[in-house]
């Protein structure tokens, strides 16, 4: 079907509606989204119209302008991406709420009301969401009037007082578990009720590594912002760099190299090889299953040294900078590449294999943590969560990006929701990303890694989208007068597939948890910003 | 069954003597430090990590350690799920302000005599997050920290060196043995 084919009949059944709707001229810098601008009052209808017309909420986020804050929300259909923003008034900061009609929408909306201090009038949970203590429910960060250093107290108290939801009846019983984990993993607190080993309800509360990254940004030159974006988290680098590269080069209209593209995308898919190699390891460890977790940790051992020896560094991180890359490859590096994906290829076969026949696994595995496709969907789930579970989308297919236009991306899709379907979708996207990687190498032309920076027009800004291991993430800049970062909003897939774990843990038993939380291995330094 | 251990024994041990490809130095490293938790642990070195903010990119490495290449637990070296087990405590992150009475609650719950160390650029002086409304900065400024370990993030083999040198400074290391 024809991208945006919907887009005109949603924008006459708005208008029909009387919502006050302006489509914007088209901007380069924010393809393949197309905007529409509405009013604050009619921001609910919106929302509702976009549900009924079936699409997909991607994020949200907001600008402090001065008189006003500009909220910006992303809808897609049909691999037709719609920015839509509207204004409300700095002194009176109401706006309808989108979570009515997008669970996803949620936890975004109480992200801008914590930092923001926007109301969403109708939100169905309005308690704060990335505020604990370290700053007054009377201060938002990121107002350009709330200085980055803020108003610290000595010592920020723990966050005792968050009203949990707490289920009564005979047998009822909480766990809290976090923020502190017991194995080397992020911070964040997991509230259980259960009866017996059942898990009734799971309630996450978030917000522990909040580092300020949004205000961090604010200031810094593009360079600096690459290096922040980096950061985000950590086993994203090269995702999270890309995006707001992507933003930044398209807000400035600066043309990145084609070979400094297909680096990047070189590193991208051993970023998602060496990720789910690590994942389907500590998956299989999770349910006791040592063999396996020692034949992927040695398998992302040597495809992290092979990123270090060739590309400078074992995560990867900082490779990517505005304009292009850091890095080359000579053609040593190149063959040393691919006969380790030769060697590897084999081998994953070989694990697979055994991890599906081992009737223990299997045991553990099936069944367990079952995501169904109606609340997948209904949440727009991402990456390997939502292709287990039959959503089918992949933005290096659905919106290519160069140098993903030239090449043919298989997404794997399967329809049993459970953790052993995640495990199989990410050993096929590992089998997937060495035919890209084989195939990229091939399309290696001579040229230059990297465009010098250009400073970019006043006000510009731009949009970033690439397809991270984890899935869809979103990068949002606007430059300032002086060339310098305005605002930039990340959005992580985590931020969609976290409420995810919620709901496919319930009615499963205590003991699996951690296995289904790492089956969606979400970034909790990605949520939380 | 048959297949796994026709897989187990094709690849073989593949834990290295360290390590010929980096440091030649390192190559010792393991040794020593196997000798060093011996005679100043009992064998037995406990180490609780903690997340105060981190990026998750020291993690991976920490978790490298586990990996068998590494492989820290021949040394005696083991993370445990309670600071009130460990011996040392390994801490990320510029630690954010949320994060902040969780790290003092932990290092309280560590039984003394412990070692603290801070771990990454963000551990030992902030990185790239430095201070700021939302983050404390390095870990010195929550919990008394007995060294550092910098890089972004930091090697699984620049762990090891670091956990090395930080028992070996810390002069009343004896006390860690119970006599
Ligand atoms: S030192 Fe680097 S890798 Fe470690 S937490 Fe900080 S930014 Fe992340």
């Amino acid at each position: 079907m024809k991208r945006f084919a919907w887009l005109d009949a949603f924008l006459g059944r708005l208008v029909a509606e009387d919502v006050m709707v302006r489509e914007q001229p088209a901007v380069p810098a924010l393809a393949p989204a197309r905007t529409i601008s509405v009013d604050a009052d009619h921001w609910g209808k919106l929302g509702q119209a976009a549900k009924n017309w079936g699409c997909r909420w991607v994020a949200c986020w907001g600008e402090d302008r001065g008189e006003h804050f500009q909220v910006h929300t992303c809808f897609e259909k049909d691999r037709g991406y719609l920015l839509a923003r509207t204004d409300v008034r700095r002194l009176t900061p109401i706006l309808p709420s989108h979570a009515p009609y997008f669970a996803a929408a949620d936890r975004a909306e109480r992200h801008l009301q914590d930092l923001f201090g926007i109301v969403f009038g109708d939100h169905p949970d309005p308690r704060r969401w990335i505020r604990h203590q370290a700053w007054k429910d009377s201060e938002y960060p990121l107002r350009k009037d709330f200085p980055l250093a803020g108003h610290p107290q000595p010592q920020t108290p723990a966050d005792n007082d968050y009203k949990f939801l707490f289920a009564q009846g005979s047998g009822v019983y909480e766990i809290p578990v976090g923020p502190v984990h017991a194995s080397i993993i992020e911070p964040g607190h997991f509230r259980f009720q259960a009866v017996g080993e059942t898990v009734l309800h799971l309630e996450e509360r978030l917000g522990y590594v909040h580092k300020g990254t949004e205000k961090l940004a604010e200031g810094r030159d593009a360079a600096g912002l690459a290096r922040l974006a980096a950061r985000v988290s950590g086993d994203s680098t090269v995702t999270h760099g890309w995006a707001a590269c992507m933003a930044m080069e398209k807000a400035a209209g600066l043309e990145v190299p084609t070979r400094a593209l297909v680096l990047r995308a070189i590193m991208a898919e051993r970023e998602r090889i060496a990720n789910h190699l690590g994942d389907i390891g500590a998956i299989c460890n999770d349910v006791s299953f040592s063999f396996a977790f020692y034949q992927f940790s040695r398998l992302r051992e040597l495809w992290q040294r092979i990123n270090l020896e060739i590309f400078g560094h074992r995560l990867l991180m900082d490779r990517v900078i505005p304009g292009g890359v850091t890095v080359d490859l000579v053609p040593e590096a190149i063959a040393a590449q691919r006969a380790q994906i030769r060697a590897v290829r084999p081998q994953l076969d070989r694990l697979m294999d055994i991890i599906n026949t081992s009737p223990t696994v299997e045991d553990r595995l099936i069944g367990t943590g079952k995501l169904s496709h109606e609340v997948a969907a209904e949440f727009g789930a991402l990456g390997y969560v939502g292709r287990a579970s039959g959503v089918d989308l992949d933005v290096r297919r659905d919106s290519p990006y160069a140098p993903y236009d030239i090449l043919t991306v298989s997404v794997p899709i399967l329809h049993g929701g459970d953790v052993a379907a995640r495990v199989r979708v990410r050993a096929d996207e590992i089998r997937n990303s060495f035919v890209l990687i084989e195939t990229l190498f091939d399309k290696l032309m001579p040229g230059p890694t990297c465009a010098p920076w250009v400073p970019p027009a006043p006000d510009s800004h731009g949009l970033g989208l690439i397809e991270g291991w984890r899935g869809e993430t979103l990068a949002f800049v606007r430059f300032a007068d002086d060339g310098r970062i305005a605002r930039y909003y990340p959005r992580d897939p985590s931020l969609i597939n976290w409420p995810l774990l919620e709901h496919l843990i319930q009615e499963n038993i205590v003991p699996d948890f951690p296995v289904c939380n790492k089956s969606v291995n979400g970034s909790y330094s990605g949520n939380d910003l | 069954m048959l297949r796994i251990l026709g897989k187990v024994q094709r690849i073989g041990i593949i834990t290295e003597r360290l390590s010929p490809w980096d440091d030649p130095a390192l190559s010792q490293v393991g040794d020593r430090l196997k000798a060093a938790v011996g005679e100043r642990f009992r064998g037995s070195l406990a180490i609780r990590q903690v997340d105060a903010g981190s990026c998750n990119g020291c993690e991976l490495e920490i978790q490298a350690l586990n990996n068998p290449y590494y492989g820290i637990e021949r040394f005696g070296v083991h993370f445990v799920a309670s600071p009130r087990h460990a011996d040392m405590l390994l801490v990320t992150g510029p630690v954010s302000r949320h994060m902040e009475e969780a790290l003092r609650r932990v290092h309280a719950a560590t039984p003394d005599p412990k070692l603290v160390i801070a771990i990454g650029d963000c551990g030992a002086n902030g990185g790239e997050f430095g201070v700021s409304y939302a983050c404390a900065g390095p870990v010195s400024k929550v919990v008394p920290v007995d060294a550092v370990i910098t890089g972004c993030p930091p090697t699984p083999l620049d762990l090891m060196r670091g956990i090395l040198e930080a028992i070996g400074a810390r002069k009343d290391c004896r006390s860690f043995v119970q006599v």
